[in-house]
């Protein structure tokens, strides 16, 4: 039990929450930029993003903010795969992911019987949805740079078909990262506790993950 | 429905007619430019006093303009001078191509050929200018590759004309220099690295699907490279300097990334 506290640390160490919150800037800017980008060349005629949602006043603007986002995405994206796969974090926190979990929460979730009482442990839904828009948050910066580059980079480009397809794959992960942002933010909101962790710290959890505070 | 056009300042809404343009001629030439821009330069400063957007705030743009010179340079780094981008089949080449500029097609001012001659400045030995009929006698390269543009949309395009390393050897460049400028007859100013002047698919073109360029995509003589967006292919180029000093280009100026390589 006593090595179990001296390797307690909380439940959001103080580099995850830098790097969610650094990360929560990088998507607002790279977002609201690559919508003015998306509205100088619409892929669906039907599709305009408001001119009052997208960052930049003009179309360089956008281009501007979007490849000062790009280095922010990046090097904190790639500090945080680093640092969850080193520190043990993902496969503590987002594994094992089995599907009759992920049934039973579905279940509990429209019973509305979904407990949230210890928040260091996340639900099959949960994980399942971390580990989603961690694959999408990959393949956004490699569509990206397929796009950025398509001669440079005409290997990763093939990968994902021709420019315009690539522009496509972009933009549908951009829509999967608003549809996730959408739900975190939302139950964020429902379970304010989870905000106060993510700025604090939360309970301190063992090495295991477990919290070695009692539940409130 | 994928695709449909919408409205934007490097694409006017209907396609190039010469018909038109000839027989306005006129009116286009009497069409005063500076008159234009000093009109649409109020117009910017009127915009300027009531936006809100903070991304032309003067400490906001010098940080992201530094951040674009930052990329500049990583873009020169992941240049491959040798790595060829795709071409493309006869069958593919759309006709005519696609205009770009930073006006309508109809603003077009045709350039007179007969008073037209291609200026050298700078680092080159040999500063003899050149006039279209030497230009077009000139060893021909054929490139069927893609046109980018900056806003997304992308057309394949079938270019000819002189090959602009073996254009720079012939007149005796300085081919360690930095920079190669370009002035065109719309005052538009362009200039690209040394490194993609070099690429074996960057020439100076002078026709266009084996005919001789129209005028609204650059008659007598344009720049055409593989590996940069759409707008940084001059067209109605007057003049040329290779030079070690960089010179701010118009949409550098606006705040598009100057290296714009792809």
């Amino acid at each position: 039990m006593k090595t179990d506290i001296a390797k307690a640390h909380k439940l959001h160490p103080l580099p995850v929450r830098i790097m969610h919150w650094i990360n929560a800037v990088a998507m607002f800017i790279m977002i609201g930029s690559g919508w003015k980008i998306y509205n100088d060349e619409v892929i669906f005629g039907w599709l305009h993003f408001p001119e009052a949602l997208t960052i930049g006043k003009w179309a360089q603007h956008g281009l501007q903010w979007h490849f000062f986002g790009m280095w922010l995405i990046f090097l904190n994206g790639l500090a945080y795969l680093t640092y969850g796969f080193a520190s043990g974090r993902f496969r503590r926190m987002l594994l094992p992911v089995r599907v009759r979990d992920i049934i039973a929460t579905i279940k509990d979730t429209l019973r509305l019987h979904l407990a949230h009482d210890d928040l260091t442990v996340y639900n099959a839904v949960q994980k399942l949805l971390y580990i989603g828009v961690l694959c999408v948050g990959v393949v956004i910066v490699l569509s990206g740079l397929a796009i950025w580059k398509p001669i440079q980079f005409s290997e990763l480009l093939t990968l994902f078909g021709n420019f315009q397809t690539a522009r496509l794959v972009h933009f549908l992960c951009m829509s999967a990262i608003v549809g996730f942002v959408i739900v975190h933010v939302a139950l964020a909101l429902v379970v304010p506790r989870t905000i106060v962790n993510m700025l604090t710290g939360g309970p301190r959890v063992d090495r295991h993950g477990k919290s070695l505070e009692a539940a409130p | 429905m994928i695709r449909s056009p919408s409205p934007s300042i490097f694409r006017p809404r209907r396609g190039p007619s010469q018909g038109i343009l000839r027989q306005h001629k006129p009116l286009i030439e009497a069409i005063d430019r500076r008159k234009v821009l000093r009109g649409a330069l109020s117009l910017g400063a009127l915009a300027f006093l009531t936006g809100c957007d903070v991304s032309e705030e003067e400490h906001v743009q010098t940080a992201l303009r530094a951040v674009s010179d930052w990329n500049d340079k990583v873009q020169s780094v992941i240049f491959r001078p040798n790595h060829l981008a795709p071409t493309y089949s006869e069958a593919q080449v759309v006709k005519p191509p696609r205009f770009n500029a930073f006006y309508d097609i109809e603003e077009v001012k045709p350039v007179n050929v007969a008073g037209w001659k291609l200026e050298l400045a700078g680092r080159i030995e040999n500063k003899k200018s050149w006039t279209a009929a030497e230009l077009y006698a000139l060893p021909e390269q054929e490139l069927i590759v893609k046109h980018i543009c900056v806003e997304g949309w992308e057309y394949i395009g079938q270019w000819s004309g002189p090959n602009l390393r073996a254009f720079l050897e012939r007149v005796g460049a300085d081919l360690t220099a930095k920079y190669i400028f370009f002035r065109c007859a719309d005052d538009y100013t362009e200039s690209i690295d040394m490194a993609t002047a070099l690429h074996p698919q960057t020439i100076l073109a002078t026709k266009y699907a084996r005919e001789p360029i129209t005028d609204p995509f650059g008659f007598p003589v344009r720049l055409r490279t593989a590996t940069k967006l759409g707008f940084k292919n001059p067209k109605w180029i007057v003049s040329m300097e290779v030079t070690n000093e960089h010179t701010p280009t118009y949409y550098e100026k606006e705040g598009f990334n100057w290296f714009s390589g792809i």
